[in-house]
C-alpha cells in the first residue's frame, strides 16, 4: 500500500475544548505510519452557525482552508463531522458552480489564494476504513477489546445528507480508478460499495465493522445514527439535553460498557452534559464516551496518557 | 428465455393498533413471496387484501404526487408508492421488514395517524400566496424562469410528512413548526409576486416554534421523497431574517453572528467566549457547572491561552471584504 499522507484540518474544539481529540490523532496516525501535515493556517468552518447568517463569507473562509491543502496536494483530513459535512457541501457547490466560484475565488486572489478543487476531504473514520484497511488494523490490535460491549454513536453530520457525501465519494472514486473509469466509475455499485463513507444513514455499518475489527463487540441499538441535539444546545437546550439523553440511555440500556463517536461535538454533548442531562431525563447516566482515535488507541496498546483519557470527564475507569 | 417470476420469501412484521377497540399497539407478522419489482404499498395492500381486511393505512394517487401512503419501514420514512421493498432488504440487509406509521404517539388506525398537528402549523406559516392582484387583469402576471428558479425545487413539497415525523426537535418540542412548514414559508418568500414575506419571517423566528430551533440533522433532507432539502430553507429563512434585518437580539442570532467575531479575531472559534456573547454575563453562568467540570479536565482554554490561524491576516482581510451581511 502505497503512503499514507495528509493535511489534517483539525477544526476548533480539538484545539480547545477536547485536546484528547487531537493527541489521540497524532498517537494513532504516528502508530498506523500515517502521516499528517496540520494545517495551522485553516481557520473555522462554522459549524454551520456562520452560514445562518453570512453564507457567502462561510464558502470563502472554507474554500481558503481547502486552498491549503490543496497547496500541499494533499487530501484534507477531518477529525470532525461539522468540519467535514461543512468542507464538502462547500466543495460540492463551488466545484459545480462556475460562476460561484469565481466569485469566491476573486475573494480568494485578495489574498494570493485560488481555490481549483483539486483536494478530496475524508473523516478519520473513513481513512482508516477506506484507506488504511480494516483487515490491517485488525493484525496490529494487541489490546482486544473482547471485554466490551462498545455503542457507536456515528453523529448527524458524517451520514446525511447523504447525496452530498455520495456526490464527493464517486469523484474521488474517479479520481482512483484513473481515466479508464470515466462515467463508468460513477454507475457501477461495486466500486461504490468499495468505500464505506458511501453507507447508508439508516443503517451506517462502519464504525460497528470498525469496532468488530478491534475485536469489541458493537451494541445494537435504535439511537446510533440519531441526532445528539448539539447545535441547539444554546437556544434549545431542553431539546439537546433530551436528545442526548434518549441516545445515552438506549445505549445504557443495550448493555454498552461504552460509547465511541468520530464527532467532537456529539462527544461535548455525549461525555460533558451527562449529570445535566440526567436531570432532564430523571435517571442516573454514566457512561465512558471516547474519541474515535482513543478506541482504536486502546486496541493498538497505545499509553492511555498518549490517548489524553484523563481530559474525559465522564471517568473512563476500565482502562 | 425463462418467464419464471423470481421472489424473496419476506416477513413483514407490521404495527397494529386500534384507538377504539385496542388499549395498547401489537405487532402483527406476514410472511410472503415479493417480487423485485414491488412497492411498500403492493405490501400493504397484499396485507389487506391476503391477510386481514382490517388493516388500514392511506393511500391514493399511487404515483408519488399526493403524499398520503408515507410510512415507516425499519425507521426509514418511506413514500409507500415510491419505495422499492427490495432495496429496503438491501439496505438494512434482512429479510425481515418494520412496518410503522409515521409517528407511533399519534395512531388512529394501524398505518393511519392523526395529522392535525402538521396541518396547524403548517396553516401558521401563511402558505399561500398573499398578493395584490386586480380581480379583472387585462394581462397575465409573468414569473420569469430566473425567478421560478428562485424557488429552489421548494414547490415540489406534496406535505406527505416525511420530514415533519423525521424530524427529532419535533419529536422533543412540540411547539417546533417543523420542516416542512418551514420549507412552505420559504416557497412563498422566494415568490416575486408575494407580499407577505416580512409576516412569515416575524412567525418564524420566534424560539420554541421557530427555525433557531432546529437542531441541524439533515434527517429531514434525507427523509424528503421529492429533494426538497428542507433544511436548506431553513438555512435560507435564517439568511433573509439578517437580510431583512429582521433578526432579533437573542442567544440564537448572537450565536450565528459570534462566529463572525471569533474568526476575525483568532481565526478559530474561541468557545468560551463564544458562549458569553451568545447568553450575555448572566445567562452563561447556567453552564457553570458543566464549565467547571471541563476546567477540572483541562478542557477550558484560558484566553492568554487562546490559538489562533496562522496567517490571520488574510482571514481578517476576507472577513473584511466578503462579509455581506450586517446586524
Amino acid at each position: 500500500m502505497a503512503e499514507l499522507k495528509y493535511a489534517l484540518y483539525t477544526g476548533c474544539t480539538a484545539r480547545e475544548s477536547t485536546p484528547e481529540l487531537l493527541m489521540s490523532t497524532m498517537a494513532v496516525a504516528k502508530k498506523l505510519g500515517i502521516e499528517l501535515i496540520l494545517l495551522d493556517e485553516a481557520s473555522c468552518c462554522g459549524a454551520s452557525h456562520l452560514q445562518d447568517f453570512d453564507d457567502f463569507l462561510s464558502l470563502v473562509l472554507n474554500a481558503r482552508n481547502i486552498c491549503y491543502a490543496e497547496k500541499q496536494e494533499l487530501p484534507m483530513l477531518t477529525i470532525c463531522n461539522t468540519c467535514q459535512l461543512n468542507t464538502v457541501m462547500t466543495k460540492e457547490r463551488l466545484d459545480s458552480d462556475e460562476n460561484l466560484k469565481s466569485q469566491v475565488n476573486e475573494k480568494l486572489a485578495e489574498v494570493g489564494l485560488e481555490y481549483k478543487g483539486t483536494s478530496s476531504v475524508r473523516h478519520f473514520l473513513y481513512a482508516i476504513i477506506d484507506d488504511y484497511g480494516l483487515d490491517k488494523l485488525a493484525e496490529q490490535v494487541v489490546k482486544p477489546l473482547n471485554d466490551f460491549n462498545v455503542a457507536a454513536f456515528y453523529g448527524c453530520h458524517n451520514i446525511r445528507p447523504s447525496h452530498i457525501h455520495h456526490v464527493h465519494n464517486a469523484k474521488v472514486i474517479e479520481k482512483d480508478v484513473g481515466e479508464g473509469g470515466g462515467e463508468q466509475a460513477f454507475d457501477t455499485t461495486e466500486l461504490l460499495a468499495r468505500y464505506n463513507d458511501n453507507e447508508n444513514p439508516y443503517n451506517p455499518t462502519s464504525l460497528d465493522r470498525l469496532i468488530e475489527a478491534l475485536q469489541g463487540k458493537s451494541v445494537d441499538y435504535e439511537s446510533k445514527n440519531k441526532c445528539c441535539g448539539f447545535h441547539a444546545d444554546l437556544q434549545s437546550p431542553k431539546t439537546a439535553n433530551r436528545l442526548t439523553g434518549t441516545a445515552l440511555l438506549d445505549a445504557i440500556d443495550n448493555d454498552a460498557d461504552m460509547m465511541v463517536t468520530p464527532c467532537p461535538l456529539c462527544h461535548l454533548n455525549m461525555d460533558v452534559k451527562q449529570h445535566t442531562v440526567a436531570k432532564e431525563m430523571g435517571r442516573d447516566i454514566s457512561l465512558p464516551v471516547l474519541h474515535l482515535p482513543q478506541l482504536i488507541g486502546l486496541a493498538l496498546g497505545i499509553d492511555p496518557k498518549e490517548l489524553g483519557l484523563k481530559h474525559n470527564v465522564a471517568e473512563v475507569n476500565f482502562v | 428465455m425463462s418467464t419464471e417470476r423470481i421472489t424473496k420469501k419476506l416477513t413483514f412484521k407490521t404495527f397494529r393498533f386500534n384507538a377504539e377497540t385496542d388499549f395498547l399497539p401489537y405487532f402483527k407478522t406476514y410472511e410472503m413471496e415479493v417480487g423485485k419489482d414491488e412497492l411498500v404499498l403492493d405490501i400493504l395492500n397484499r396485507i389487506k387484501w391476503e391477510f386481514d381486511g382490517s388493516f388500514s393505512y392511506r393511500r391514493s394517487c399511487r404515483h408519488g404526487i399526493c403524499g398520503s401512503c408515507s410510512i415507516k419501514v425499519n425507521g426509514k420514512p418511506v413514500l409507500s408508492c415510491k419505495q422499492n421493498v427490495w432495496e429496503l432488504v438491501e439496505i438494512f440487509g434482512t429479510d425481515t421488514l418494520l412496518l410503522e406509521p409515521q409517528s407511533k404517539k399519534r395512531v388512529v388506525k394501524d398505518m393511519i395517524i392523526d395529522k392535525k398537528d402538521f396541518w396547524d402549523k403548517h396553516k401558521a406559516v401563511k402558505p399561500w400566496l398573499e398578493a395584490e392582484i386586480d380581480e379583472h387583469p387585462e394581462a397575465e402576471i409573468r414569473v420569469s424562469p430566473e425567478e421560478a428558479e428562485a424557488l429552489l425545487e421548494a414547490d415540489y413539497c406534496i406535505q406527505c410528512g416525511n420530514c415533519y415525523y423525521a424530524c427529532p426537535a419535533v419529536e422533543v418540542n412540540e411547539e417546533f413548526f417543523g420542516p416542512a412548514q418551514f420549507a412552505k414559508a420559504f416557497r412563498f418568500n422566494a415568490d416575486v409576486r408575494d407580499t407577505a414575506k416580512r409576516e412569515r419571517l416575524e412567525t418564524v423566528r420566534e424560539m420554541g416554534p421557530g427555525i433557531w430551533d432546529c437542531v441541524k440533522c439533515f434527517e429531514c433532507a434525507e427523509a424528503c421523497p421529492k429533494d426538497v432539502d428542507p433544511i436548506g430553507k431553513i438555512t435560507k429563512l435564517h439568511n433573509q431574517l439578517f437580510e431583512e434585518g429582521l433578526a432579533q437580539d437573542n442567544v440564537a442570532t448572537r450565536h450565528a453572528v459570534g462566529f463572525k467575531h471569533s474568526i476575525k479575531k483568532h481565526g478559530l472559534l474561541d468557545e468560551g467566549e463564544l458562549v458569553r456573547y451568545s447568553e450575555g454575563n448572566i445567562g452563561v453562568m447556567k453552564h457553570l457547572p458543566e464549565a467547571i467540570a471541563m476546567f477540572k479536565k483541562g478542557k477550558i482554554v484560558m484566553p492568554w491561552n487562546m490559538p489562533k490561524s496562522k496567517n490571520l491576516d488574510e482571514i481578517k482581510t476576507l472577513i473584511k471584504t466578503s462579509s455581506k451581511v450586517k446586524f
